[in-house]
């Protein structure tokens, strides 16, 4: 596997997974407006990561994009843990998004100046979609932590819960640095005081604590995943899987 | 007097609309078929939502997504041109939650295999389209104008749920058999959705009379009949129904005796999903109160910053 497939196979797990998950919301969301947002944000994620594996595809030769997502084990994902969380009340779906939203907001605005055109090219389409996407959680946010008692505290709980996931998102491996002498990749390590700044400053807006630093979870640009990852592959894969032969 | 315009409107083919004095029965029906229309577009998200997790590819997976998403946004019309007459979304979903409101009876029956996507899109949306096409005439303001709105989306559903079949039924054996199932189990549910026979339904008189209808049950159902017997004959699936044969001197597909007492059965709540499908809709909004809470009173909050 060469580290520009490698590179590109992260980018589209992180938004497949998260896709996934946001297509669980379809028929569950709390108001149908919402239900229509929450499907939108998905949709975008999809065409994110198809995007980002036909690439992969390309480079490697081997798999097509559906291959790719639909016949990969656990072990072979490399998506941020963050992103396979499961979506738990809507507070903590709107936590975890937005963690990840600021997150991938600079991720790709820093990547759009990628030397390899094709990567610059996606991740300077999906800018404008994570824009709004981040404009919808931190919007969600402020509300939830500034709107009742009942609110503040669901969303401070799953911040919580989920703070042990961000660690990673600004680790920094041989496959990053290697890319980025060629200018390929960027350093994820140096986005993280304007993170630390977006999610402050919400935070402090929606009348919320961060969490203190404790333990950080690790693992997912290597493909060690926590324990919900094997369950949305299962459902994901299953019919690729029981029927191998078959064209959809 | 005013009865007496009013019918001349309609006789007149004039629209009517939401400020214009109408007949409280007439405003009576409309609430009454627009909003269990609308209930059906939100409760028929349920079906097909339940495989979007587990659709075969990127792309099946984004068509059928997008494609719940419409219906969801088919439901906001509806419920809009409900409001229209009167009352509000929240009272509407009350209805149905206390099972004064009805939605479509095949979204009780449930959805098995891939196949059922193909399935439901192709024979559901498909019998929705023959509805929705005649309502665009309906006589009243703004539901026709969302039926012209929402038929364009619907006859995209209907050709993606026929791909799907297609694609199936020229597949793997075991797709074909899928396929046959698909259709099997909702070619009788789909026709039935056009209502019980004319001679059994008592409400066409006015509803045709106004101008709410425009074809009865029987004429609707036929010209489906009509239109998908050839569709399912090109892709080599058969319809469950021996007696169906094309009656040359009708210029129609004669078809078999349906089974209203199944079909009465669920309307009145007993079908395979009538429990699961309420219950998943309480759920998702009782789920939701304190979302819809939190936002109430962040509002509210920023309205006494804003006045002070
Ligand atoms: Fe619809
Ligand atoms: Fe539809």
């Amino acid at each position: 596997m060469s580290n520009l497939f490698t590179y590109t196979i992260r980018i589209a797990d992180s938004a497949l997974i998260l896709g996934q998950r946001m297509a669980e919301w379809c028929s569950n969301g709390p108001t149908l407006e919402e239900d229509i947002a929450l499907s939108n944000i998905s949709l975008d994620l999809f065409g994110q990561a198809n995007g980002f594996y036909e690439y992969a595809a390309q480079i490697n030769g081997e798999k097509s994009a559906d291959e790719l997502a639909f016949t990969r084990n656990e072990r072979e994902f490399f998506n941020y843990q963050l992103v396979e969380q499961t979506n738990g009340n809507f507070g903590k779906t709107i936590v975890r998004n937005f963690l990840y939203d600021s997150f991938i907001f600079l991720f790709y605005t820093e990547l759009a100046n990628s030397s390899d055109e094709r990567i610059s090219a996606l991740a300077a389409k999906s800018i404008k979609e994570v824009k709004y996407h981040l404009r919808h959680s931190k919007n969600w946010l402020i509300r939830l932590g500034d709107g009742t008692d009942e609110s503040n505290k669901k969303v401070q709980d799953a911040l919580e819960e989920l703070w042990q996931y961000t660690g990673e998102l600004f680790e920094m491996d041989t496959i990053d640095t290697e890319l980025m002498k060629k200018n390929i990749a960027i350093d994820v390590s140096k986005l993280r005081p304007k993170w630390n700044e977006m999610i402050d400053s919400t935070l402090k807006t929606a009348k919320l604590n961060r969490p203190e630093d404790g333990y950080m979870a690790s693992g997912g640009k290597k493909g060690i995943h926590t324990e919900c990852l094997g369950f949305l592959l299962a459902e994901m894969q299953f019919l690729q899987r029981a029927y191998p032969n078959a064209k959809w | 007097m005013s009865d007496k315009i009013f019918q001349e409107k309609i006789d007149a083919e004039k629209k009517i609309e939401p400020k214009d004095w109408m007949p409280e029965g007439y405003r009576r029906h409309l609430v009454r078929q627009i909003s269990q229309h609308a209930h059906s577009e939100i409760i028929g998200m349920q079906p097909e939502g339940n495989w979007i997790t587990r659709a075969p590819s990127l792309r099946a997976k984004m068509i059928l997504l997008a494609k719940v998403q419409d219906e969801a946004g088919h439901g906001l019309y509806l419920y809009s041109a409900c409001e229209t007459l009167g009352v509000t979304r929240d009272e509407l979903i009350q209805q149905l939650h206390d099972g004064n409101a009805k939605y479509s009876s095949i979204f009780n029956y449930p959805a098995l295999s891939w196949a059922d996507m193909g399935a439901i899109g192709w024979l559901v949306d498909g019998a929705a389209i023959v509805n929705q096409v005649s309502l665009q005439r309906t006589s009243y303001g703004p539901y026709s104008r969302g039926m012209i709105k929402i038929c364009k989306e619907e006859s995209f559903h209907q050709r993606q749920g026929y791909e799907i079949m297609a694609e199936m039924a020229k597949g793997t054996p075991e797709q074909k058999e899928m396929a046959q199932d698909a259709l099997n189990r909702f070619w009788w549910p789909s026709i039935m959705m056009f209502g019980p026979q004319d001679s059994d339904s008592p409400r066409t008189g006015n509803a045709m009379k106004w101008k709410i209808k425009r074809q009865t049950n029987d004429e609707l159902r036929q010209s489906f009949i009509d239109k998908t017997v050839p569709q399912a004959e090109v892709i080599g699936l058969t319809i469950p129904d021996p007696e169906l044969k094309w009656n040359e001197k009708r210029g129609h597909y004669d078809f078999g005796e349906m089974d209203w007492e199944e079909f009465w059965n669920v309307v009145n709540g007993h079908g395979p999903c009538n429990k699961q499908r309420l219950a998943h809709h309480k759920r998702a909004h009782d789920n939701g109160k304190w979302v819809r809470n939190a936002s109430q009173a962040y509002a509210q909050k920023q309205e006494k910053i804003l006045k002070s």
